[in-house]
Parts: structure tokens; C-alpha cells; sequence
């Protein structure tokens, strides 16, 4: 059992499986840079959770509702849950763009759920990701091989957190690309991680190499 | 990062700058002068005795990572607002823990300083080759500078205390001003320089090079902010309450490649002149109210030019160095690079 204190952010969660460097960016180096997408990302979520609660018939409808785990050690917020008068508890989360190769998406909605599940004390066997582009559901449904990869995933995050060390980098374009940290990151001159002394070194010899005559280079 | 690096200045007396919306209004007289959205700002820089800002202002602003910061009318630093302390605190502890170990804070140092005198060194031989055969005596008085550069740069990487590298440094220093004067080429007696003088700066070169350090210190410091070092705690530069230390120290490796080529290049095409100085009954001698204009627009100029990263080897501006710079070396005290790659100029 974990305490208050020592809860993870649901969203690290994804951002580890998005890129582990990356997760430890926000969530150790407090970094934080808004780019096009996570400003898009952002104002859809503030419409989520900013809209009132609402009734339909069979179903109410909660938003922004934070939730946490203290088996798991998590907590974080909910943008949409559906409590159906037949007992179905279904959480629902928004997302830009389309579903990703990647499992980060489901992995946060099924530690929402994994969340509801200990504070309410019931199964929730399913929920929903909304997707921008598709402008509809994809049902995801939490079986055990999801539920185990949020566990692995939280005491990945936790030991990073705990250790406070990030990651280095390892520059993969499809990834680097679409980052938002990416200048924060820098990637590439991450190559000569264990290089940046040799490097220096053999560059202030060049530097001193030249001479009055030299070709000018420039500034 | 933003790409864009704008700073505001402001330099009109009794200036009251306000926030309105997104937007930073600068008002007047009760008038307003003029309005910029804070999303296209870095800095704002306040030159005056009698310039204000709203407490809603300077919010927005710290919330934002818009650096604003207070100088007296000659550009010397006064003060900067900051909301509250950002960024890892496990990054500023490591910082400490290197800047009170004597070797590790050596280690960085003397890059620092290594590329100081390197940067000093291309100043010169740049200036020695594109007036060479002008004048020999010239060429001969920078490359002989130059040579003694050289040989200070291949101490420091022998030294062992930070008192032995402010030594070296120091003999640099004393080396590159002496020299300064050949790179002037306007023979004006008017703008001569000798040596180094800051409190006050006794000539106008002096007077310049003042004011362009506050302007970099303004940026480095922002910049060692921006990326949650603590610019007080420096590795070269002593600890003293009120003194950004860090920030000094990461000025040294820009001073002859920003603010000195931006003043040299003033003085040699004559947009400077002995005209816009004005000497106080002390000898001290200070930049015109009106020329700081010339100045600031120079330097935001500057700070256009693009080049080639060295180590990142990707093309940046010039103004983008001190945030760069500032990146690379939490990087390097958080184990991600084995040293600090100081900025060295081609
Ligand atoms: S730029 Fe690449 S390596 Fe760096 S945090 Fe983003 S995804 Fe990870």
C-alpha cells in the first residue's frame, strides 16, 4: 500500500510508454514544453471537463472526476465517467488525433479504471477512448494482459521518480519528431553522451591550430 | 524553446508597463506607446530609474518564462523578478554538490574559460587577417596576443584550483585588452581604450563594453533560469549574496563573441562616435541616452546571425547560445555528457 503522498500522476504512465526520457522530463525535470499538439490536446481536455454534469436517461454522466489507486500508488483525473443505472461503471477519456500503435491511450483509461475500481469496489470491465479525428468510440476492454502492463508500467515510473535519474536519449525520428521536448531533449547531441570531453579537447586543438592565415570560416 | 528571441526594452523614463490580456501595453504620460503579446517575448529589459511594472504584469510574466529585468540607464543590472523557484530541485542540489568540490568545479571552469580565451584568440586573428597587410604592426601586435592566449589556454588545462585558473584567466584578460586597441581600426583618438576599466568605465570603449555585458547578463541569466539552474551558486566565480555567479560564469564564454565584435563593430563603421559619450566630472564616461538606441538595435541584430552549433552541429542563432549553452551543462551535472562542451567559435 502506498500513501497520499507518494502517488504517481496516471498521465506519467503514458508519457513512459511514450518515451521513458521523456516521462522523466515532466515528471523529474519538471520540464515542460506546450507545443501545437499538446495545446490541441489541452483545450479538448478543458472542454471535457468543463462541461456540466448531466443526466440521461439510464446513464450519469460525471466529468473531471479525480480518482486514485493506493494499491497501485496512482492517482489522476477522469475526463468523462458513465454510471449506468444497471451498474456499469464506464470510464471515458478524450484524445486528439487517432488511436497509436503504441498502448499508451488504453494503459491510461485502464488505470482510471483499475482507480474506480478500488474507491468504488466493484469490476469495471470496460471503457471508452474518444478519439478527435474518428469523432467516435473505441471500446477498449481491460483484460488481464492490459491490467498487468499498468501495473509493470507504475513501478517502472515509480523507480525512475524515486531515483530521479532520466534516461538518455536515443533519437528515433518517428518518435523525436512529434515530441513536444524535443529542443528541451535534444536528442541528437545526446550521441556523444560520453564524448562531449574528447570532443571539446580535439576541437580547442583545432581552434588553435589556426592561424592568422587561415581560411576565415564563419562567425 | 521559443525561436523567437525577442526582448523588449524599454528605455524611457517614467515608462508604466501594464498587462493587458496577453500583452505586455507600455504606457506613458497616461498614453499608451505601444502593446506586445507575451507569447512573442523572452525578455524585457527595463534601462531607466523611474520604470514600473504591475504586479499582474510580472505575473503573467514569471508564469510565462518572460524574464523582465531592471537596469540603470548605463545598462547595469539592478534587479529581476521571478515567480516562485521552478524547475528540479534534485538538478540544483547537484549543482551545489559540484560547485563545492573543488576538482569538479575545475573541470567545468576551465572549459569555460578555455573557450573564453579561444573565442578572445578568432576575435583577434580574425581582425589581424582581414586588415593584415594594412598594417603589420597591427598583425603583429594581435597574433603575438594571440600566441599568448594560446599558451594560457594550454595551462588551464593543467591547472588544479580555481585560484590558479583566475590567475591565468586574469593575465588573459590583461593580455586581450591590452591588444584591444588594434582591433580598433577608426584611428579616433577620441575612442581610444586602455585596458580594462568598469567602476566607472573611464573611456568609451569601457562605457560600451559595460553596457553590452548587462545586456548579455540578462540573457544568460534568463537562460540558466529557464532550464532550473540556480544562477547565483558559480563554479569559477565566488559565492556573494546578490551576485548571479553562475550567469557570470556563463557569460565568459560569449564576451569577445557577442558584446565585444558588436562593439568593435560600431566603433570601426562609425556608428559610434566619440559624440555619443558624455564625461562626468569624475572621468567617468557614459553612453548617450539617445545612442543606446543605436546599441540595442545592433545587438538584437547580433543575436539574428546564424550559425553551426559546434557540438549540437545544427544551425541556430546567435541568440539562442546562452539558453544552449545553459542546457548543455545541466546536462552534463546530470551525467548525460562527461564534460561541459564550452562554446568555441570557429
Ligand atoms: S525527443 Fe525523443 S528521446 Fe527526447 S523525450 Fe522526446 S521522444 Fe524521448
Amino acid at each position: 500500500m502506498f500513501d497520499e503522498d507518494h502517488l504517481v500522476a496516471i498521465s506519467a504512465l503514458q508519457h513512459w510508454l511514450y518515451c521513458p526520457r521523456q516521462c522523466a522530463l515532466i515528471h523529474v525535470e519538471r520540464a515542460w514544453e506546450e507545443n501545437k499538439f499538446t495545446a490541441q490536446g489541452r483545450v479538448m481536455h478543458e472542454r471535457a471537463h468543463e462541461g456540466p454534469n448531466e443526466s440521461r436517461p439510464g446513464i450519469r454522466i460525471t466529468r473531471g472526476l479525480p480518482v486514485r489507486s493506493l494499491g497501485l500508488g496512482l492517482s489522476g483525473q477522469c475526463d468523462v465517467v458513465e454510471f449506468h443505472t444497471d451498474g456499469r461503471v464506464v470510464p471515458v477519456e478524450y484524445k486528439r488525433g487517432k488511436p497509436k500503435a503504441h498502448r499508451a491511450d488504453e494503459v491510461q483509461l485502464c488505470a482510471q479504471a483499475l482507480c474506480l475500481e478500488e474507491m468504488l469496489g466493484g469490476a469495471i470491465e470496460g471503457g471508452c477512448l474518444y478519439y478527435g479525428e474518428r469523432r467516435r468510440r473505441t471500446p477498449v476492454n481491460f483484460d488481464h494482459e492490459l491490467r498487468d502492463l499498468v501495473t509493470v508500467t507504475a513501478s517502472s515510473v515509480r523507480e525512475c521518480l524515486t531515483t530521479g535519474t532520466t534516461p538518455p536519449a536515443e533519437y528515433e525520428p518517428r518518435r523525436c519528431d512529434a515530441c513536444s521536448l524535443i529542443e528541451l531533449c535534444q536528442p541528437r547531441s545526446l550521441r556523444f553522451r560520453r564524448g562531449a570531453a574528447a570532443w571539446f579537447q580535439q576541437r580547442l586543438r583545432a581552434a588553435m591550430a589556426t592561424d592568422v592565415n587561415a581560411d576565415p570560416g564563419d562567425s | 524553446m521559443k525561436k523567437h528571441l525577442n526582448t523588449l526594452f524599454v528605455t524611457m523614463e517614467g515608462a508604466y508597463l501594464r498587462k493587458d490580456g496577453a500583452a505586455v501595453e507600455i504606457r506613458h504620460d497616461g498614453e499608451s506607446k505601444l502593446r506586445v503579446p507575451l507569447h512573442n517575448l523572452e525578455g524585457i529589459a527595463c534601462f531607466g530609474w523611474d520604470i514600473g511594472a504591475s504586479a499582474s504584469l510580472i505575473a503573467a510574466c514569471a508564469e510565462a518564462g518572460v524574464a523582465i529585468s531592471f537596469h540603470n540607464p548605463h545598462g547595469k543590472f539592478m534587479a529581476a523578478t521571478r515567480g516562485y523557484t521552478s524547475g528540479n530541485v534534485l538538478l540544483r542540489r547537484e549543482q551545489y554538490r559540484r560547485a563545492d568540490h573543488e576538482p569538479a568545479a575545475v573541470a567545468i571552469a576551465a572549459n569555460m574559460l578555455a573557450a573564453k580565451l579561444s573565442n578572445s584568440r578568432q576575435v583577434m586573428m580574425r581582425a589581424a587577417r582581414d586588415h593584415g597587410d594594412k598594417s603589420a604592426t597591427r598583425a603583429f601586435a594581435l597574433s603575438q596576443a594571440a600566441d599568448f592566449l594560446a599558451v594560457r589556454i594550454g595551462l588551464l588545462g593543467r591547472a588544479t584550483s580555481l585560484d590558479s585558473l583566475r590567475g591565468i584567466e586574469g593575465d588573459a584578460a590583461a593580455a586581450y585588452f591590452a591588444a584591444f586597441p588594434h582591433l580598433l581600426v577608426n584611428h579616433d583618438p577620441a575612442i581610444a581604450i586602455t585596458g580594462r576599466s568598469r567602476r566607472p568605465p573611464l573611456d568609451p570603449v569601457n562605457a560600451l563594453l559595460s553596457f553590452l555585458y548587462s545586456l548579455l547578463m540578462h540573457d544568460c541569466r534568463s537562460a540558466l533560469e529557464s532550464c532550473g539552474l540556480d544562477p547565483q551558486c558559480g563554479f569559477l566565480h565566488r559565492d556573494r549574496p546578490g551576485r548571479p555567479s553562475l550567469a557570470l560564469d556563463l557569460m565568459e564564454e560569449f564576451r569577445s563573441f557577442l558584446a565585444d565584435r558588436v562593439a568593435l563593430t560600431l566603433f570601426n563603421r562609425r556608428q559610434l562616435t566619440a559624440t555619443d559619450f558624455r564625461t562626468e566630472e569624475s572621468g567617468a564616461v557614459l553612453l548617450k541616452d539617445d545612442s543606446r538606441k543605436a546599441v540595442l538595435v545592433a545587438w538584437q541584430e547580433r543575436k539574428q546571425d546564424e550559425i553551426t552549433h559546434p557540438f549540437l552541429d545544427e544551425t541556430v542563432t546567435v541568440g539562442m547560445l546562452p539558453q544552449l549553452q545553459a542546457r548543455l551543462l545541466a546536462r552534463h551535472l546530470r551525467g548525460d555528457l562527461d564534460a561541459y562542451p564550452a562554446f568555441l567559435s570557429k
